[in-house]
């Protein structure tokens, strides 16, 4: 399976030129927060390389320590252990103001007593930048984020998304090596949100600058980013590009989180060639790629995504079920399905032209699993 | 229609009377009779003859020779400038003593910031009187301050520090009278201050300093400027610490006003003293209001936007 990752890896690379400099790498950072026994631990040993001109994503629960480490890389927060360093050079000891790193904030923090124009200038002006080129600069970003007509504007006279276009602005203005973005889009309506994602996306590349976007919307994740960073109880549970996240988790947590998942708990009876021929406890069998370390005898969890089952009328092939409820979500509907186990199987079927569902509660069918829809996770 | 629309009027104005008589009988009445005084002329005894005057305006500046020209004095608007300059000394030092202590309360644990509020005010609930004669036992001779030089043989040929009885005694007095009312209006707006601008003010590229003044001074404005009217107008009007630990030697406005009325029996030129410290604090406010104003109509232009 690890071969096959490999493989998957490069033929979705979308450019061949993997080797890029490192533009933060962060070596085996830990931080607590209070001092001996009632200390809490937002960050247990993390290490992570994120690459120069890469939309980077850390995405996990709140309370995860993604927003720790976001502030660790901006210089808000010291580490307790370990090593940060920004191209090559060590920031660890760096104030926040000395950083060629800007930041996003999540509620923008905007200077309400200026206005959108002086709010863009302010980061320029601090670096001591020529007052012609302040005012070119800020020309240049109002136009990149296209709130040129608000310049003169108060930030309590925009709506949220314009603030967050001014807060990108001004956080570009400076031209950082890195640009953090704490959760950005959370405080947005969801239609401003989607469109923000495709804006966010294009002015990465229009910029060439390093993205390091933090949130816990897996779609928003999924969506910009390059490379993502799983993050769970202050640790990194992968990392991976979006499909290897999506198609080939690491454990059950990065399964879970991101989109859903079907669980079943098995053991392995044989392998031949690679292929493991599992039992679960109910007694359903099942033949698939065996993961790396699995011996007969393991316990081991097989992970579906439930838009990988296809139903079909009951029949010889697939597996045996009965549909006991059906969620319609419009785009698609989920199909909770008895197929004996201790939790019903959870399937994913489009709504088709012909019209929505051709199944309904109660009925039997028969799910068809892709050869390589089964997958195997270890932990 | 017209009773309808008279109506709300109305009842707003029946709302209102109760504060409008309180305001007219105890403040507007006392003023008006105040300033009928200033222009009566005196009566050695006390209280004033029923005769116009503007004698008490004139005092100010002039004194009668004995063949009655008036030459120019320059006595009492010598204590006018006294009053005016120890008045903005003390308030520019209760402004440099209560912004850190507001900006320290205000970084607080919000449990603990009520606390600490609550200790500022302590004092303040104290007479006035005690807490100024506390000074006096610690400015004094032989005070807290002045007994350790004398252990130590410091003290000079005059064998005083000379605190006491000084301009610096007067603005010790004032700054420890005032200062919690310089500081509960700048902790109001510092509270307000959302820190997250400190933080994105380091972000981008400014030192501590720099995030001061361009973002927690103008953030704290409106509490600096209401705060320092608050010390300034009460500063320009003491009387008790020219009294006590001025010695009475050094009078201010609020001294002088004191004196007249109860010492002199010059009611006149009491009242008119008075009207001339009504005068510096209605211009006080005058200029409050209207920079309140100009910040309303900008925010209110932001409003309409």
């Amino acid at each position: 399976m690890l071969h096959r990752q490999r493989d998957f890896a490069e033929a979705m690379s979308p450019d061949p030129t993997m080797e890029r400099k490192t533009a933060i790498d962060v070596a085996g950072v830990v931080k607590r927060f209070g001092h001996g026994p009632a200390a809490v631990v937002a960050l247990k040993d993390v290490s992570l390389a994120i690459r120069d001109n890469e939309f980077f994503t850390l995405l996990g629960p709140s309370g995860c320590g993604k927003t720790t480490l976001l502030r660790i890389l901006a210089g808000f927060e010291a580490v307790s252990e370990g090593a940060v360093s920004l191209y090559g050079e060590n920031i660890a000891g760096l104030p926040a103001n000395r950083r060629s790193v800007n930041t996003v904030f999540q509620h923008y923090a905007l200077f309400p007593h200026m206005t959108v124009a002086e709010n863009v200038a302010y980061g320029p002006q601090r670096l001591g930048r020529p007052v012609k080129e302040i005012a070119e600069t800020v020309a240049r970003m109002l136009q990149l984020v296209k709130m040129e007509k608000f310049a003169e504007r108060r930030p309590a006279q925009l709506s949220g998304g314009q603030q967050q276009r001014v807060a990108l602005a001004r956080a570009l203005a400076p031209h950082p090596k890195v640009l953090l973005l704490d959760e950005p889009l959370s405080a947005l309506d969801l239609k401003l949100r989607q469109a923000m994602r495709a804006e966010l996306k294009q002015l990465q590349r229009a910029t060439g600058i390093t993205f390091v976007f933090v949130t816990h919307d897996q779609e928003e994740a999924l969506s910009m980013s390059d490379r993502i960073a799983v993050m769970s109880e202050g640790e990194v549970q992968q990392i991976g590009t979006p499909t290897e996240i999506y198609e080939y988790p690491a454990n059950r947590f990065v399964a879970s989180f991101i989109g859903d998942a079907n669980f079943i708990v098995a053991q392995i009876d044989g392998i031949t060639g690679g292929m493991a021929k599992c039992r679960s406890v109910r007694g359903l069998s099942f033949t698939l790629a065996a993961a790396p370390g699995g011996k007969p005898g393991d316990k081991v969890t097989l992970f579906l995504r439930p838009e990988k089952v296809r139903i079909e009328a009951p029949g010889d092939a697939g597996l045996a079920g009965m549909i006991q409820t059906m969620e319609y979500l419009g785009q698609s509907i989920f199909y909770q399905v008895d197929i004996g186990e201790d939790s019903p199987l959870i399937v994913a079927g489009r709504n088709r032209d012909d019209g929505g569902t051709p199944y309904k509660t109660g009925d039997r069918v028969s799910l068809v699993i892709g050869a390589d829809a089964l997958r195997m996770l270890v932990a | 229609m017209i009773a309808s629309a008279r109506t709300p009027a109305l009842r707003r104005l029946l709302g209102l009377l109760p504060a409008l008589v309180v305001i007219g009988l105890f403040m507007l009445v006392p003023v008006a009779i105040m300033a009928l005084y200033s222009f009566l002329e005196a009566n050695p005894f006390g209280g004033v003859v029923w005769r116009f005057s503007p004698e008490a305006y004139v005092q100010f500046l002039f004194e009668r020779d004995l063949a009655d020209n008036l030459v120019f004095q320059s006595g009492y608007l010598i204590i006018i400038l006294r009053s005016l300059g120890l008045a903005v000394l003390a308030t520019i030092l209760c402004l440099i003593v209560g912004f850190p202590i507001a900006y320290f309360i205000a970084r607080q644990p919000a449990r603990l910031r009520n606390i600490w509020i609550y200790l500022i005010t302590i004092p303040f609930w104290t007479n006035q009187l005690v807490r100024t004669f506390a000074w006096i036992i610690i400015l004094g001779r032989n005070g807290t301050i002045e007994l350790p030089f004398r252990w130590l043989g410091l003290l000079g040929a005059d064998d005083t520090l000379g605190l006491m009885y000084s301009d610096f005694a007067i603005v010790i007095g004032l700054i420890y009278a005032f200062i919690p009312i310089m500081v509960l209006p700048i902790y109001a707006s510092l509270e307000k201050l959302d820190f997250r601008l400190v933080e994105a003010s380091a972000d981008l590229y400014s030192s501590t300093f720099e995030t001061f003044r361009r973002v927690i001074i103008p953030l704290a404005k409106p509490g600096i400027v209401a705060g320092s009217i608050l010390v300034f107008i009460p500063c320009l009007g003491a009387f008790i610490q020219p009294d006590l630990l001025g010695g009475g030697k050094k009078l201010m406005l609020g001294s002088l006003v004191q004196f007249q009325f109860a010492t002199a029996r010059n009611w006149p030129f009491g009242a008119a003293v008075a009207m001339i410290l009504l005068t510096f604090v209605v211009l006080c406010l005058l200029w409050y209001a209207q920079a309140a104003r100009r910040a309303g109509a900008q925010s209110g232009a932001l409003a309409h936007a």
